[in-house]
């Protein structure tokens, strides 16, 4: 292995900028003549805007500009970048999105004026001075009733309030499998709407510059080439050769910031018109109230088991809330991220899902950790257990009787994907292991004994990752390809720059990015930097979420890397009088097969760019390759978590005892930081499972719009992990690898919750599992138990 | 405009600021130390913590007027130069960093914490840590930082 090459767990060189307090986020960056703006928002769920007066406003102190919708009559909407297609082809309504809200306001927190000002607190008193008429309306919240409540809707093109009815899988063949089932298991989930909170505030800096007619946004994304294609081509029509978007440091998106914001817009929009760059930084209450959610599905789902406990079909109906408007990629959350993912690690033939996506008059709903994936294994791993529970068997044995088996990949699914590879017995055994479940029975009579309630919950999950094949995204409705672009450029003297389209916001690709590149080239680590983020720089590139950015923009610098390789075998046969077919590339070294003739890689990179003796005729000087890479499936990180709990009857306080992941991410590059993600994923689970919880009154109001009340997980709440992984290397891109960003945020929430379950012995109970409703679910047992 | 003066990681500096700057405004706008970081509007994350007169505040929810005369630390200042304080130097081998939000307020809690209880148990760790919000690590190995930057053995 080089020394800080693939699978060395080689400490992060990003965090000397971090620890010594000198990242540069986005609200670290200020312009000369820097002005500032405020936004102010809809205090109401659902309004006609009426007379809106700015005439007070405006001739308050340190006041730049004021702008409503009507000032943004020839700006487009924002965007959605993916198109469903529901039952009866029917497209869905995609109503426009004004970056001002115009006409009317449709969720609390909809931006109405936008007040520029010398300085924020001066922007903020003069939108005190603004008077807005608003002519309220009754606010639909509940998207289980959004379709029937009558009333205006949220859109008049969509006067159901419905934004598509989307079906998938085979529904006559899960009806027959129904119909022959010996035991059918049903369910009622409420997968809550949750706030991603990343800790970084978004963020956003426009600046214009007359001169060249050149726009730039600095802002909060984890993927500024997207940020400027939406923007740049169906918002504010600016060419991509006037437009540049830079995401530098970023605290943390957790999907919340791949989306294309209003505010971004705005600022880019509105620096032009006033001259003078514009810098916009969220307040957290603002944040709350317009980054874009995640979850919020209600499911009923039905399991067909035959009578030797095999699973014959899934059936699944789900309410997915789109929220006020439809986000960048929020209809395909529930739909193919969620629809394809239902089989699970489980061999069963037939599945059908329906879902339908819902307009409220809430924050706008999209990808939050996992996007789409955790409901679905939601649905699977909590009705597996409840299917193991009435028919008294064990859940771990009740899932393994019904596993994919490691002969049968690849493994076509009934909802379309074609799994590559995956050992889930290996994962189970590990966690089982790891978890020690086989002394559970013991600990759970010492807990009884102390008068406490112990429970085990296992979760297999599966997820699909490294998104995503362009050609069959697009066949689904992607407005986009979802390659990824790379350019490795040695330098002269032998250092290697790679500009990647992957972005990095607590990922460390700074760290694993230049381990794969130390490990191909046979360099040091040290001699390599990644630069990210920044369209001036990066040939091009979609970003990272979903789990992509070493399976598919490790695949393209790996594609790079290799054209690097090949040019230099090229030159190397030149320097050393062979044919290009005897060089061998090897440990940082050109070599001629079966002598000691050798040119090192620094030799060939110097000799690129001085080429003095050099196969000029049929070699351009320079070493420097760019490849784009589409990966041909998705890849399919899989594992199993065991969650152990206790529970005190008298309070309802639950405590984690145990945790135990056991994952599959396929080749590791450098396990500190694979198992850093784990942790912080699992977290994230916990706090679905346990403590967070967006939640709206009848009103519109966010009642939960603030860190008062919008339970995060702190230290206290968690306990430390034990963390495993497996080996299948993933079969279709060049290193093997799976991703392992989102699988903690996947499986945990569903083992958290199976543990509760079987410690308080019930069938449900709704998240988060707060002291409170555990309370009441124990004592609905003893009372009953009483009766 | 109030005038203020306060020594900020061992260097005197004065200003005139409105009265209700906070200190977070004042390090990161007037000085320019923008390694305190402002994560949220109601004193519950942490992001801001500095130390005032030795002690970890939080810079969101004090004034800038309340650190006259003080004598202030910041991230930035808390280790010479290039130079890593233990805590830096533990968090960097612990992985305890993820985007890097969190932490210079992180840091500056835990360098508190451990002035006030050079070995605490994991349970006192994870209790001490309650004041700061980290939504990438899920605490493991910030836990793990402590120990090892209070030298002890590692349970996390
Ligand atoms: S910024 Fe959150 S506590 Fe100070
Ligand atoms: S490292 Fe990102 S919030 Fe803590």
């Amino acid at each position: 292995m080089a020394q800080d090459g693939i699978g060395a767990s080689t400490k992060r060189r990003e965090d000397y900028r971090f620890l010594k307090g000198i990242g540069k986020y986005t609200d670290d960056i200020n312009q000369p003549n820097q002005t500032y703006c405020y936004f102010l928002r809809s205090p109401v769920a659902h309004a006609k805007i009426g007379k809106v007066d700015l005439s007070v406003a405006k001739s308050a102190p340190g006041v730049v500009a004021i702008f409503t919708a009507a000032d943004l009559e020839a700006v487009g909407g924002v965007p959605c970048g993916w198109l469903i297609t529901g039952k009866n082809a029917q497209p869905m309504k995609e109503p426009k999105h004004p970056i001002l809200a115009a006409g009317k306001v449709r969720h609390v927190g909809d931006p109405v004026v936008a007040v520029i000002a010398e300085s924020l607190n001066a922007a903020k008193n003069a939108a005190d001075l603004v008077s807005i008429d608003y002519q309220e309306l009754p606010a639909i919240i509940d998207m289980r009733t959004a379709q029937t409540k009558g009333g205006e809707p949220v859109h008049t093109e969509a006067t159901d309030n419905m934004c598509f009815d989307w079906e998938f899988g085979d529904k006559a063949a899960t009806d027959a499998a129904f119909a022959k089932a010996a035991h059918v298991t049903k369910i009622d989930l409420v997968n809550q709407r949750l706030v991603a909170n990343a800790m970084e505030p978004r963020a956003a800096v426009g600046v214009y510059e007359i001169g060249t007619d050149e726009h730039t946004l600095f802002t909060t994304s984890q993927n500024p080439h997207v940020i400027r294609l939406l923007m740049g081509a169906f918002v504010l029509s600016i060419p991509e050769h006037k437009l540049r978007v830079v995401a530098p440091d970023v605290g943390g998106g957790f999907g919340s910031k791949i989306f294309h914001y209003a505010e971004e817009a705005f600022v880019t929009w509105a620096a032009k018109k006033v001259g003078r760059p514009i810098k916009w930084t969220a307040e957290r209450s603002e944040s709350f109230v317009s980054d874009a959610h995640g979850r919020d599905h209600v499911t009923h789902a039905e399991l067909a088991i035959d009578a030797n406990g095999k699973m014959l079909a899934l059936r699944c109906d789900t309410f997915a809330n789109m929220g006020a408007y439809l986000s960048t990629f929020a209809p395909v959350v529930p739909t193919w991220l969620h629809g394809t993912l239902l089989a699970g690690q489980y061999a069963y033939p037939a599945i059908y899902v329906n879902v339908k996506a819902m307009f409220t008059n809430t924050v706008p709903v999209d990808a939050y950790r996992g996007a789409g994936r955790p409901e679905a294994t939601y649905i699977i791993e909590r009705i597996v257990s409840k299917a193991a529970r009435e028919l008294k068997l064990d859940q771990a044995e009740f899932r393994r009787m019904n596993f994919i088996r490691k002969d049968q990949f690849p493994y076509q699914t009934p909802v379309a994907l074609v799994y590559d590879v995956g050992d889930y017995e290996a994962s189970m055994q590990a966690a089982l292991k790891l978890g020690d479940y086989a002394g559970f029975p013991a600990r759970k009579a010492a807990s009884a004994a102390k008068g406490m309630m112990r429970g085990i919950g296992v979760c297999s999950y599966i997820e699909a990752c490294g998104i995503a094949p362009s050609s069959l995204v697009g066949a689904l409705g992607a407005r986009a390809g979802l390659y990824e672009a790379a350019t490795v450029r040695v330098n002269p003297t032998g250092s290697v720059s790679v500009m990647t389209g992957s972005h990095s916001h607590g990922q460390g690709h700074e760290t694993t990015f230049a381990q794969v590149v130390a490990s191909k080239l046979g360099i040091p680590a040290e001699n390599v930097n990644i630069i990210h983020g920044d369209t001036d720089k990066i040939p091009f590139g979609m970003g990272t979420y979903g789990s992509r950015s070493l399976a598919v923009g490790g695949s393209a610098i790996v594609g790079a890397l290799n054209k690097i390789i090949d040019k230099g075998k090229k030159i190397a046969a030149h320097l050393l009088e062979a044919s290009e077919g005897d060089i061998e590339f090897k440990d940082g070294a050109y070599t001629v097969k079966g002598t000691d003739k050798k040119k090192t890689f620094g030799e060939i990179a110097l000799t690129a760019y001085v080429p003095h003796k050099y196969p000029i005729d049929t070699v351009e000087p320079g070493l420097e390759e760019t490849s784009f890479y589409d990966p041909k499936n998705f890849t399919y990180p899989a594992g199993t978590y065991i969650c152990e709990v206790e529970i005190d009857p008298r309070t309802g306080t639950t405590v984690i005892t145990s945790f135990v992941a056991a994952d599959d991410f396929g080749n590791i590059i450098n396990p500190m930081i694979v198992e850093g993600q784990v942790h912080g994923g699992l977290v994230q689970g916990i706090g679905q499972a346990m403590l967070e919880g967006a939640i709206y009154n009848d009103k519109g109001q966010l009642v939960t719009g603030s860190y008062m009340d919008y339970c995060m997980p702190r230290a206290d709440d968690v306990p430390s992990f034990k963390v495993v992984t497996t080996v299948t290397p993933c079969t279709h891109n060049p290193l093997g690898v799976k991703g392992c960003g989102e699988a903690g945020a996947i499986g945990s929430t569903p083992a958290v919750i199976n543990a509760i379950c079987d410690a308080l012995d019930i069938d449900n109970i709704e998240m988060p599992a707060t002291p409170e409703r555990v309370w009441r679910a124990a004592h609905a047992k003893t009372m009953k138990a009483a009766e | 405009m109030p005038k203020i003066a306060m020594t900020v990681n061992g260097k005197q500096v004065s200003a005139d600021v409105p009265a209700n700057t906070l200190l977070v405004e004042f390090l990161r706008k007037d000085l320019m130390l923008t390694g305190t970081h402002v994560g949220c509007d109601t004193s519950q994350c942490g992001a801001c913590v500095v130390h005032v007169n030795g002690h970890a505040i939080k810079s969101c929810t004090t004034l800038a007027v309340q650190a006259n005369g003080a004598s202030v630390m910041t991230i930035e200042g808390l280790a010479p130069g290039a130079d890593l304080h233990t805590v830096q130097a533990a968090f960097k081998e612990a992985h305890a960093l993820q985007c890097g939000y969190c932490t210079p307020g992180m840091v500056m809690a835990v360098v508190d914490m451990l002035k006030n209880n050079p070995k605490p148990t994991e349970t006192q760790i994870r209790h001490g840590l309650s004041g700061n919000i980290c939504r990438c690590t899920g605490y493991h190995n910030i836990v793990k930082a402590v120990q090892i930057a209070s030298g002890q053995a590692v349970t996390a």
